[in-house]
Order: C-alpha cells, then structure tokens, then sequence
C-alpha cells in the first residue's frame, strides 16, 4: 500500500512539474521568440531568472539583496503569525467551549473578523509608526481571526456521542475537553493553522506595500515605481516559493500530530 | 429472612422536553447480576429514558438509584455502548480500550491487565495498533465492548448496539456478550427493536408502551442456554412479546 502511494505521489509530482515548464514555456515563448511584448512590460523568463541571480547580491534599486527583504518579510509575517497561533486557537477553544467567554468575546470578535487585514494598516501605522511592530500587529489580527474561526468550529463539531463516551465513564468537564474536544477539534486547529498562514503572508505583502522600509513587498513596490518588472516577478515568485514552503512544513507538522488518518 | 438489595431503583421517574411528556412515571428494579432487555415500539423513548439513567439528560421528576445511591457516573462504575459508532477516531484500537480506564484513573497494571483481556477475549489483539478508519464496522463495535467492559462496570447499558449489523454478525457478538456477561457478571440493561434479540439474551424482558412511555409488563424468561431461535418455547416467548408490542 505504501508502494502503491508513492508511485501514485510520483505521478502527480511528474504531472505538478510539467504544467509548471509549459506556464513557463508559453511565457518564454509570447516574450522572447514572437517578441509580443516589450520587455519593461513582460519581462521575459530568461531576464527574470537573471534578475533573480543578480539580486542575492545586488543592492539597487530598493536598498537591500533579496535575502534581506526575505528575512525582513519573514521575521515580521511568523512574529505575527506564531502570537495570532498563541492566542487565537486557545481563544477559539474557549470560546466554543464556554458559553460565557462566548457571549463575551463573540460581539467583538464578529465585528472585528469582517475588516479585512490591511485595512488595520494606517490605524496600525497612526498607533506605532512605521516598523516593526506596525505590520506584525496587522498580521497577528489577520492570522488570529482564522485561528479562531477554525478552532471555534473544530470543537463545536465534536460528536455529542464522543462527549457522552467520556461523560459515562465520569469525565470531568476539563478532561471532556482535553481528553475528547481538543483531540476532536485538531484536524480544523490545523486547518486554521494553514488558512492563517495563508491569509498572514498575503496581509504582509500589501502591508509591506504602504508601510515599510524593507521586504518583500516593500521591493516590489519600489521596482514598479521605476519600472523593473523583472524585479516585480522575481518578488511575487520568492513570495509564491516561501509560502508553499511554510504550508508544506505546516502541513508535515500537521500529519505528525493529528493521528488516525484524519488529515486530507 | 434475607431480601436481596435490587442493583437499580428506579421510582417515578418521568421525562418532558417542554411540553412534550416522555417518560411518564416509571417504577422498576433490576437485581445484581441481571440481563435485562428492554423493548418498546420504535420511537417511544427508549434512548431517552437510558440517557436519562445515565444522567446524559436530566430527568424531569423521579429517582435512580444505583447501589441505594442516586446515579452518579462519576462515582459509580457505569459503562454505556451507544447505538452510533462512538470509537475515538484519534485514538488506537488499545487506546480506545484503555480510555475508560484513565479516567477512573486505575493503577497501571491493573488498566494493562484489563486492557490485554478485553483485547483478547474480543479479538483484536493483532489490531493494537489500528486506527479505526482502518476497522471494519463489527470490529468497532467490537471496540466500543471492549472499552464499556474495561473498567468492569457495575451497571452496563447497551442502546441497540446491533442495530446496524448484519445477522451472522449479530449472532457472533451476541454469544460473545453472554460470554462477557457471565464471566463479569454485570448487570446489563440492553435495549433493543429486535424482539428475537430479546428473546435471545435476556433473562427479563421489560415491554414498553408507546409514548408517553411507561412500563407495560415485565416477563420472566427463562429458557435454557444455549437458546436455540427455532425451538418451539423460544417461538412462543417471541410471539407473546411480539403481541405486547402491538398497540395496533
């Protein structure tokens, strides 16, 4: 069976692999070979892959190599991200699993989950200036309202018939929560943990856009300001690249933990 | 002259979910020991009224009493298998055994003793380390036995726990359950659709009328063991409790 899925994971890989050359192809073919496009319009592949190169050491035009920004945007996304984690999934669980913190919380929260991430920005920016702490707050409200609204419906989804097992055997109401709920609810905690990120590294990109002075979305915006499309792709594909990279590390983390092949 | 104390009183106990009367006054007593089946058209509160013994809903009026005390899963050993699967999926096939257990919170070697023999005497020795997802139905069936008899429970209810299995394996976990039963010597309150069933296990029937459900006989059955389906006293304790049944 193990045999079985590899081949088949293979496959796929094999299949993941060509569609990504034949975007590439096409995309080489419109700019370099019919020439459709000029190349401060659609920067050919080629060029993009040379910007890439030259970036890791080349300071212009934005003031930083491309590892610099990567690390800026990264440092400010999981700060962010990993204090949205500590207090949202608790927040979440609690608040499923206790009426009171329910009504509470949930008013506020409700209002506050309908603003999008970036619209926190300026208010943000108003509050503790441009920094640091500007963009990591933004992004701890955006990736915290998916951790709660994950991990909320994780618990509230627990079977009535699990609870009654441990309700029989005399559980307590903290063991009804640690012993059935939580590991009930992990798969969704999970989930959540993926949408957060997700929606944490598309929040800092257009934070990064308005506030900022080095990044990842910093760069674009600096490069599209003097024309540098090639530096503009070679930032959305570093973005693409990373996120896919921290899903799939999630995603790993994920199947280790939640047992009992109840993970996607 | 000695009386033998009754494991399970109960007085007057009634049931409304609003307006909506459920239980109407029940009044019965199950000895030490006892497989007791209980039986009643569909739909007459049959899930209710052990929900409400176990104190999962808590009765509108009346008492219960285990052992002379009011129910209390918390102090009292009681084991319930319910009619959904109720197998942890998170939990391992030993894990799932051993749930009870912990939380009684029984000392270690006595919970792995436990745990060994219930995985034996049920068959899934080999699948330890099974996750259900990866069982058949009878197996997790067979899990949810293994964990309500773990922790060797006083009281054990049963909500039509084959209700959803095909017949040859009704057959085998019914022998399976008397085997259990006699060797433990649990009071078992087993609920059931099925008068065949019924009339298969236990050693009293209780009939129940519709709703609002109260008790509407108790029938004394004695047939030897190994009971056999085709045997003409077997038939006749069917068709009477089948007559019961009828509110037609």
């Amino acid at each position: 069976m193990k045999n079985k899925q590899t081949a088949k994971m293979s496959k796929f890989l094999i299949i993941s692999v060509l569609s990504v050359c034949a975007g590439i192809l096409a995309w080489w073919i419109v700019t370099d070979v019919l020439e459709l496009f000029r190349s401060n319009v659609l920067p050919s592949p080629v060029k993009v892959m040379q910007t890439f190169m030259k970036k890791w050491v080349e300071t212009k035009p934005d003031g930083a190599t491309l590892l610099q920004h990567l690390f800026a945007s990264l440092k400010v996304a999981l700060g962010g991200y990993l204090i949205g984690a500590a207090i949202g999934i608790p927040l979440g669980i609690f608040m499923a699993w206790n009426d009171k913190i329910d009504m509470l919380v949930r008013p506020v929260f409700d209002l506050v989950r309908t603003i999008p991430g970036v619209a926190w920005t300026s208010v943000m920016v108003t509050l503790v200036g441009i920094g640091y702490m500007s963009k990591a707050l933004v992004i701890f409200i955006s990736a915290m309202v998916a951790m709660v609204i994950n991990s909320y419906s994780g618990i509230k989804q627990t079977k009535t018939v699990h609870l009654w097992v441990g309700q029989t055997f005399g559980a307590s109401n903290w063991e009804l929560l640690t012993k059935v709920a939580i590991p009930s609810a992990l798969p969704m905690i999970f989930t959540g943990l993926d949408v957060a990120l997700g929606s944490a590294w598309t929040t800092l990109v257009a934070a990064e856009l308005l506030a900022s002075t080095r990044g990842l979305g910093f760069m674009i915006q600096q490069a599209r300001g003097i024309f540098r499309l090639d530096i503009v792709i070679v930032g959305m594909v570093v973005i693409a690249i990373t996120g896919a990279i921290l899903s799939t590390i999630i995603r790993k983390i994920g199947n280790k933990i939640v047992k009992g092949g109840r993970l996607g | 002259m000695e009386k033998k104390e009754a494991k399970v009183v109960v007085n007057h106990l009634t049931k409304k979910f609003g307006d909506l009367l459920v239980l109407d006054d029940l009044n019965f007593e199950v000895q030490e020991g006892e497989f007791l089946c209980i039986v009643g058209p569909t739909g007459c509160g049959k899930t209710t009224f052990l929900n409400s013994l176990t104190r999962l809903y808590e009765p509108t009026a009346g008492d219960i009493l285990v052992n002379g005390i009011p129910v209390n899963p918390k102090t009292q050993n009681i084991s319930y298998i319910f009619q959904e699967y109720s197998s942890f999926p998170w939990l391992t096939v030993e894990q799932n055994v051993r749930f009870g257990l912990e939380i009684k919170k029984t000392p270690k070697a006595e919970a792995d003793a436990n745990v060994e023999e219930m995985l034996d005497i049920v068959g899934l020795t080999k699948f330890r380390n099974y996750y259900p997802s990866q069982l058949s139905i009878s197996m997790l069936q067979r899990v949810a036995i293994a964990r309500a008899f773990a922790t060797k429970p006083e009281l054990l209810l049963m909500d039509e726990p084959y209700g959803q299995l095909d017949i040859d394996l009704r057959f085998k976990l019914e022998d399976e359950l008397i085997k259990l039963w006699k060797k433990t010597g649990t009071t078992v309150l087993f609920i059931t659709h099925n008068i065949e069933e019924a009339v298969y296990l236990s050693e009293k029937i209780m009939v129940l009328t519709n709703k609002p459900t109260s008790v509407k006989t108790v029938l004394d059955n004695n047939l030897p063991r190994p009971r056999d389906v085709t045997s003409p006293e077997f038939v006749e304790l069917r068709n009477k409790v089948t007559d019961l049944i009828k509110w037609w």
